[in-house]
């Protein structure tokens, strides 16, 4: 893509925003307008302005997003169902100077993989866990997942969640920041150029607090599911807005102290 | 006003829509044409443009690449 540009009367323009370089080329497979794609998008750009490409190591899970690793150009290796955080632990352990996320759904992360999730908090692993909260099991045809509101329709709650009968959502991220251990728990959301300002922010420290070996950083994104919800992406972000941040307000759970 | 532009990668653009509610000039519209994937690829309608990078920020598909006017040199010497 050209530098600069010349407008038609005439103006000098220049490149200020890209696609990130850390990206590969490959096309991304998800559903148009998911969040998926924008979270790798941002990750990506934080690798590529930290200048750590060379240092990271992701951790991609089952899900929808069980193929990160064809699009975010960083060493990445696949995890069984839920076990992401487990291998980024492995991984970690063994090779501490590098710089180690994992990247989860929430039926990957905070369901069959909960006791993973919230072991790998509590001892603090000095990794990143990226959490992508959609409220439903996104890759294998929108069940409810144990993220879906009270009353949301899915697959397998046709008449939406009874919670006498299944129980409430999960705040699962509520959880991991009361452990000790965790250093920065944080939720945020990809649905707004500012609500992605701020996430860059947050995986940023993340990174920078994984190199002052600091300990967990925990980064749950509230994500849509344009085909899972059976709504336009444009409809996604109203739902968004009006029903799933009421229900899982966006900012910090736990800041560093000092 | 600052004068921007866009590039949007026809090829790759998935037709969400999201960059156009994300753009605060209202110069993004869906064109009228397809692309090989089938979808109604992201156009520019307009010189409006700011180049605020917003639309470039929510695209999921890293799809759009962003142009500005650069600061004039004396107002971004006395900034310094
Ligand atoms: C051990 C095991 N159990 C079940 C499955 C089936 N499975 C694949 S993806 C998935 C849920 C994915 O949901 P989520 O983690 O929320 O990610 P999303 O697809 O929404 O991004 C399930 C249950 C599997 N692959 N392996
Ligand atoms: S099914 Fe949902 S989570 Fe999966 S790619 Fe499509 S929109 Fe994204
Ligand atoms: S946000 Fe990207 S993929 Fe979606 S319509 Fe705009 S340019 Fe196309």
């Amino acid at each position: 893509m050209e530098e600069k540009l010349i407008l038609e009367d005439g103006i000098e323009v220049e490149q200020v925003y890209r696609r990130p370089e850390t990206l590969t080329d490959v096309p991304y497979h998800y559903c148009p307008g998911c969040s998926h794609s924008v979270v790798h998008n941002v990750l990506m750009e934080v690798v590529a302005d930290l200048g750590i490409q060379e240092q990271t190591i992701g951790v991609a899970p089952v899900g929808c997003s069980v193929f990160a690793y064809h699009y975010m150009n960083v060493d990445m290796q696949e995890a069984a169902h839920g076990r992401a955080s487990a291998v980024a632990t492995g991984i970690k352990r063994v090779m501490p100077d590098k710089l180690v996320f994992s990247y989860q759904g929430d039926g990957d992360l905070a369901a069959i993989g909960t006791a993973e999730t919230i072991h790998t908090a509590n001892r603090g692993e000095n990794i990143l866990v990226v959490f992508i909260n959609n409220g439903i099991y996104g890759m294998t045809g929108g069940q409810m997942a144990p993220t879906s509101l009270p009353g949301m329709v899915t697959s397998t709650s046709p008449y939406g969640r009874d919670v006498s009968m299944v129980g409430y959502p999960l705040k699962i991220t509520e959880l991991v920041a009361q452990l000790p251990a965790t250093y920065y728990v944080t939720r945020q959301s990809a649905h707004n150029p500012n609500a992605v300002r701020k996430l860059k922010k947050a995986i940023t420290k993340s990174f920078e607090y994984q190199q002052q070996k600091k300990g967990t950083c925990f980064i749950e994104v509230v994500s849509n599911c344009p085909s899972g919800w059976k709504m336009t992406p444009v409809e996604t972000i109203k739902y968004l807005e009006e029903v799933m941040f009421p229900y899982y307000p966006l900012g910090d759970l736990k800041v560093p102290k000092n | 006003m600052i004068r921007g532009t866009i590039k949007v990668d026809t090829k790759i653009c998935k037709g969400c829509e999201l960059c156009i509610i994300a753009c605060p000039q209202d110069v993004l519209a869906l064109s009228v044409n397809f692309n090989e994937k089938g979808y109604r690829y992201v156009e520019l309608i307009s010189s409006a443009c700011t180049g605020c990078i917003n639309c470039a920020l929510v695209c999921p598909e890293a799809a759009i690449t962003v142009y500005r006017e650069p600061k004039p040199v004396k107002k971004a010497q006395a900034k310094v």
